[in-house]
């Protein structure tokens, strides 16, 4: 395994120094480093993060694998600074057996971009109705942590209430897709003054408000561990504050296009902006980004979905909800995030890479960079910029709702357990 | 009808809010002018011969389809029917693939009418041709609204000039009404007052930035306005708990002979139709002397004509 050197970087505190990476682990850290390595890289003008962690991507393998496959997910996600992705459960097969858990996890190892966890399915088929086996996902070789239905609410209280208790014995979490399905059947957008507009059926907020109030109260009436995904609306940021303050284990996450993209920009009736939950308004953006510089919100997730061209070419409603994500996050959560003042990289580091780490329960993963530890790494320009081009997505679907803007940062080098997956920003070959 | 201001419209019609004042106004003027052609002996002016209007209709309207290609033909433009069922919804061919064969075939204008919200703003994007919304889900009727207006106009203001000062109540399904959305867009843009009346559950959240007044008291509003335009009612809205019946409905929001009793002697009763008579509106409302449900049909041709001539008859090689 070759050795390395990156000279010349800053670390989240702003300590400038270099790293030297050998045998998959950070073999020093120093200003003056003294270990002789085989490549030396530039790491000037740029800050050193943990590998980023994904706790909400979808590789769509097995069943769609003309949208993404683990390989082409994780290569773009290797693009986009992340060291570690966990994989949903929608597949097709649903990701709700032992089997199908364990082949995702080593087609990933097979793909070698990043690490792939492996999210099992609550219930099986996520139809909802009786629970997947979730001692057995948790016991394979994947070791399953994590339980979502996402796509899909766990709707019924007794169902969920049962999945926290029952995740409780293999230290799991689940984690909720809060949408009450009866208040939305059908619906096109965020229920408010757009949608009033453009006569497409809303999704109001108190659908997914509704849900996170009832989950974390019985979160805590069974002592569970609670995890709320993409949340999008100021209400539920209030909730969870409430609910944080009161003790209960939830931990919840924001997406990187739920912090910038409001649902004005529907009115163009252009799919790449349809998404589950969908965009909401400049109130909501304000309250999610208030609440991830306050901690409400523990992480960013990218709910990374990838759709093949076909199925947003088309009409509003016919569309597939959903957007890539992968290799615009951190570029995302500088704009909103860095240069708006409400995070420095150190907090940045702890919400895309420590603590989804944590929540998932992903050894090795999201482990804050120091001698010995880990070499997954992502050094970060953040004084570059760039337009995004949808034919320059490495994902396999291009389906960016980004495409067109000029966003800040620039990932340059990623390290995956000590081997290069990017150099100088270009993806290595392998 | 100066060859500057035929360029000033925009390419498409797929709202209401694609229009100004002034551009309203243009073609409520021009279907003055070509109103008088339809009480002529020989209906027909040469102005689009050789171009070719296609109706993609994707929900049956026999009215709005017939509408627009007496409009076309009355141009002497050729017309093509294209009854589409379902969309790419409901599977088929995509309406992505069908405009581009549209468009290859050479079709100069495209006049849609589709189940879904946007369906007319999509295929603007897709087609090089001039499209026109025939209505789009529960979106936008912008030709219905502006036959809507050109008939108030006819009988209560001006010829040349717009609504300012009118009073116009829109009763019913706003919730889920094209004709609605674009008829507050026109009515207000034309200057005139605008109260929406129905039950809560078929207004739309989000309407307090509209600019209208909302109203659940159809019996206060008539005898204050000079227009009332009944919304059709769906009878399945009652399956989703919009109301209890349609029995409900039609006392607390229906119009019968004592509340057409309630408006002013020279006020309107308008419909876009198709009627569900003895729910939202009577038969002696409907044939009664306030009606004007006739004229608009009538008025519908016109209107129809002065839009296709606007937004082709300058546009020489569109599609070619």
């Amino acid at each position: 395994m070759s050795t390395y050197l990156i000279k010349d970087v800053e670390l989240v505190n702003g300590e400038k120094v270099a790293i030297g990476i050998a045998d998959g682990v950070i073999a020093e850290i120093s200003s003056k480093p003294t270990g002789s390595y085989d490549k030396v890289l530039d790491g000037s003008g740029c800050v050193a993060l943990p590998g980023l962690v994904d706790l909400h991507t979808h590789l769509r393998e097995p069943g769609r694998e003309d949208a993404e496959t683990v390989l082409t997910g994780t290569r773009a996600a290797a693009r986009g600074g992340y060291t570690a992705v966990f994989a949903m459960a929608n597949t097709d097969p649903v990701a709700d057996t032992a089997g199908v858990v364990e082949q995702v996890v080593r087609l990933g190892r097979e793909a070698g971009w990043c690490e792939v966890f492996a999210v099992g399915a609550v219930t099986k088929d996520l139809a909802g109705e009786s629970m997947a086996e979730l001692g057995a996902m948790a016991h394979s070789a994947a070791q399953v942590r994590v339980f979502s239905d996402d796509g899909k609410c766990v709707s019924d209280s007794q169902m969920m209430r049962r999945a926290l208790e029952y995740v409780r014995q293999f230290d799991g979490v689940v984690a909720q897709h809060a949408q009450d399905p009866k208040l939305t059947v059908n619906a096109q957008m965020n229920e408010g003054s757009v949608s009033a507009r453009l006569g497409l059926r809303g999704w109001p907020a108190v659908a997914e408000e509704g849900i996170i109030a009832r989950d974390v109260l019985l979160a805590s009436h069974v002592k569970s561990r609670l995890h709320i995904c993409h949340v999008s609306t100021a209400g539920s940021v209030d909730i969870i504050r409430w609910a944080k303050s009161r003790g209960i284990d939830v931990t919840a996450e924001v997406t990187p296009h739920h912090l910038l993209l409001s649902d004005e920009l529907v009115e163009s009736y252009d799919p790449k902006f349809k998404v589950n939950p969908p965009l909401r308004s400049n109130e909501d953006i304000a309250a999610l980004r208030m609440g991830l510089a306050d901690g409400t919100i523990d992480i960013v997730a990218t709910d990374h979905a990838p759709h093949p061209a076909e199925d947003k070419e088309c009409e509003w409603a016919g569309a597939a909800n959903g957007m890539i994500g992968l290799e615009t996050a951190l570029s995302v959560v500088q704009k909103t995030m860095v240069d708006t003042g409400l995070l420095n990289w150190s907090q940045v580091a702890g919400r895309m890479s420590i603590t989804p780490a944590i929540i998932g329960r992903a050894k090795g993963q999201g482990v804050a960079l120091a001698v010995g530890a880990p070499a997954n790494i992502c050094i970060y320009d953040p004084n570059q910029s760039q337009v995004v081009v949808a034919a320059e997505q490495i994902s396999k679907s291009k389906n960016t709702p980004f495409v067109g803007m000029d966003l800040p940062g620039q990932v340059r080098h990623v390290f995956f357990q000590g081997k290069p997956t990017m150099i100088s920003t270009q993806m290595v070959a392998r | 009808m100066s060859p500057e201001l035929v360029t000033e419209l925009p390419r498409h019609l797929l709202s209401i809010a694609d229009l100004n004042h002034d551009q309203a106004l243009l073609i409520l003027d021009t279907a003055e002018e070509l109103a008088k052609i339809s009480d002529a002996p020989i209906k027909k002016l040469p102005t689009l011969r050789g171009r070719t209007i296609v109706n993609l209709f994707y929900e049956d309207s026999t009215r709005t389809r017939i509408s627009f290609e007496a409009a076309a033909k009355r141009l002497s433009a050729d017309v093509i029917n294209f009854s589409a069922k379902g969309s790419s919804v409901s599977k088929g061919e995509s309406l992505k693939d069908t405009a581009l064969t549209l468009q290859a075939m050479g079709a100069d204008a495209v006049i849609l009418r589709h189940p879904e919200s946007g369906a007319a703003n999509r295929l603007a994007g897709w087609t090089n041709g001039v499209v026109i919304n025939a209505g789009d889900g529960t979106h936008e009727h912008p030709t219905q609204a502006l036959l809507d207006a050109f008939t108030i106009r006819r009988h209560l203001g001006t010829v040349g000039g717009d609504l300012e000062g009118k009073h116009i109540a829109i009763v019913g399904d706003v919730l889920h009404s094209r004709v609605a959305r674009s008829n507050v867009l026109l009515l207000t843009l034309l200057g005139a007052k605008v109260t929406l009346v129905a039950p809560p559950t078929l207004i739309p959240v989000g309407v307090e930035s509209w600019p209208v007044q909302i109203s659940y008291a159809i019996d206060q509003v008539l005898p204050e306005v000079d227009a009332v335009m009944m919304l059709r009612v769906q009878s399945e809205r009652m399956q989703n708990s919009f109301f209890p019946s349609t029995r409900e409905y039609s006392r607390l929001f229906g119009l019968n002979l004592d509340r057409m009793n309630l408006l002013k002697n020279e006020a309107l009763i308008l419909h876009p139709g198709p009627m569900n008579r003895g729910l939202e509106i009577s038969a002696e409302c409907a044939d009664g002397v306030h009606s004007v449900i006739l004229e608009q049909v009538a008025n519908g041709v016109s209107v129809r004509m002065a839009v296709l001539y606007l937004l082709l008859g300058g546009n020489i090689g569109v599609g070619s």
